[in-house]
């Protein structure tokens, strides 16, 4: 067995694409947010994983401690309208106005335009092909 | 002097944090932080947690920087998890055991991805202590991958090292062979609450009573990481253990130890760059192809790569 050279992750200096994948509030189903670090795992990324019922202070605080060039917030419980613009306020108070936001999980059509005027560049929904996600990654995050 | 060297001087986090980066990255930027943060490190107690997957390095980590802060200290946390050899990508998760410390503004958790190193670290995981260090942080713990038997690195890193056990993984003859366990300078039986942590704290000892003293008996801890039992006592044995580098002699060994290490591994990584810069991917493939058709050994491959390099 041998290991694959180089990937798209792997700068010419070592630089990697690093993502947070953090799940706010209080459900307790973090498959979702498992897969997605996994295939971003599997496309060359570090990802860090946090676990489930962040609060908005504590991923924020994450993201700064971890350097990230992107942060996917993954939401079941509907309440990613009374959380996310917390999360996005933390972020911006820390000096993070960079970062690439992405989310996924349930989240209806109609909260889209909202959601893209806080600052988030894509919304995943059920269904969508794991690939899409990398994809987006890449072409969004500047891993300086 | 750049913006985020005042702003790192001046304790900001953010800055800190971006330096990591560049330092870990090993960009020139990366390289020119590190030149004019170097001298203000070296003041850090470092200490290595090692052990095997799942031992509880991570909980123990969260549990002893815990207890430190309740003594008024701060603390610099650095935990390395192992990238793919694959893809390169990695998940790095050991922030989750310490979710009670994220929101305290005197403790940084950093994670690091392996990157291929080889030894339970990362291949710049010196300069990202050395950047914590200068950060001002008293404490720097380094958390390795799980490791096994083999992974030594941790020693030159830190100036303790300790190394965490759990009852019901092995006989006696585990703890017989070489490697890892000669390195330990504090052991630990974690999840001392399960059966059999009692033989092994015995087993361990009746070892040690084997090997050769060197002025200081390696203590053994048992401990609980998920409720704290046994963490101060813990966070004693490693004081301890500076207190005696400090008086023994052993500190400044350690560190001319490290530092020769080190400079001669930095030199290996531009060897090797320099000749992966000068070499064509036709001449490295072509020498590829012949190794892996037996024409030629690798040793000789490798020294035609070498005086290559030197010819340019």
């Amino acid at each position: 067995m041998t290991a694959s050279p180089e990937t798209p992750a792997q700068g010419e200096t070592g630089q990697k694409i690093r993502v947070l994948i953090a799940k706010p509030g209080l459900d307790g189903h973090d498959r979702g947010a498992k897969i997605v670090a996994r295939a971003l795992r599997d496309g060359g990324c570090e990802v860090i994983y946090t676990g489930i019922r962040q609060t908005p202070q504590m991923i924020a605080e994450a993201a700064l401690q971890e350097d990230v060039d992107v942060v996917g917030l993954s939401i079941l419980s509907g309440a990613h309208l009374e959380l996310f613009p917390r999360i996005v306020e933390e972020l911006r108070s820390r000096g993070l106005d960079d970062v690439v936001l992405f989310c996924g999980g349930i989240i209806p059509e109609e909260d889209t335009d909202a959601l893209e005027a806080m600052g988030f560049s894509a919304i995943f929904r059920p269904g969508t092909n794991t690939r899409d996600i990398v994809s987006f990654v890449y072409d969004n995050a500047s891993s300086e | 002097m750049s913006d985020l060297i005042e702003r790192f001087l001046a304790g900001e986090r953010r800055a800190l944090s971006r330096i990591l980066t560049r330092v870990e990255n090993g960009t020139p930027e990366g390289r020119e932080y590190l030149r004019q943060l170097y001298p203000r490190s070296g003041r850090a107690h470092t200490i290595g947690i090692t052990g095997g997957a799942g031992s509880g390095k991570s909980s123990l980590t969260g549990s002893l920087a815990a207890e430190l802060r309740r003594r008024g200290h701060e603390v610099g946390v650095i935990a390395v998890d192992p990238s793919s050899p694959f893809t390169q990508g990695a998940i790095l998760g050991d922030r989750i055991r310490m979710q009670d410390l994220v929101l305290d503004p005197g403790v940084f958790v950093r994670s690091m991805a392996s990157r291929g190193a080889l030894g339970g670290l990362a291949p710049t995981i010196d300069d990202v202590v050395a950047v914590m260090d200068a950060f001002g942080f008293p404490y720097v713990f380094i958390e390795t991958v799980g490791a096994g038997q083999d992974e030594v690195e941790i020693a030159g890193t830190a100036l303790t090292t300790v190394l965490v056990n759990n009852p019901g993984t092995g006989d006696d003859i585990q703890a017989l062979k070489a490697g890892i366990i000669e390195i330990a300078d504090v052991l630990v039986v974690n999840k001392a609450d399960r059966p059999g942590a009692d033989v092994l704290v015995s087993q361990l000892r009746a070892l040690l009573s084997l090997a050769p003293s060197e002025g200081r008996d390696i203590p053994i801890l048992s401990t609980v990481a998920t409720t704290g039992d046994g963490v101060p006592e813990l966070v004693d044995a490693i004081d301890e253990h500076r207190a005696w580098l400090d008086s023994s002699g052993e500190l400044e060994r350690h560190r001319r130890q490290e530092a020769r290490h080190q400079v001669l591994s930095v030199a290996q990584r531009i060897l090797l760059e320099q000749i992966r810069r000068e070499t064509s991917e036709e001449t490295l493939g072509d020498l590829v192809g012949q190794v892996a058709g037996r024409s030629l050994d690798p040793h000789t491959a490798a020294e035609q790569l070498v005086e290559q390099g030197q010819a340019v």
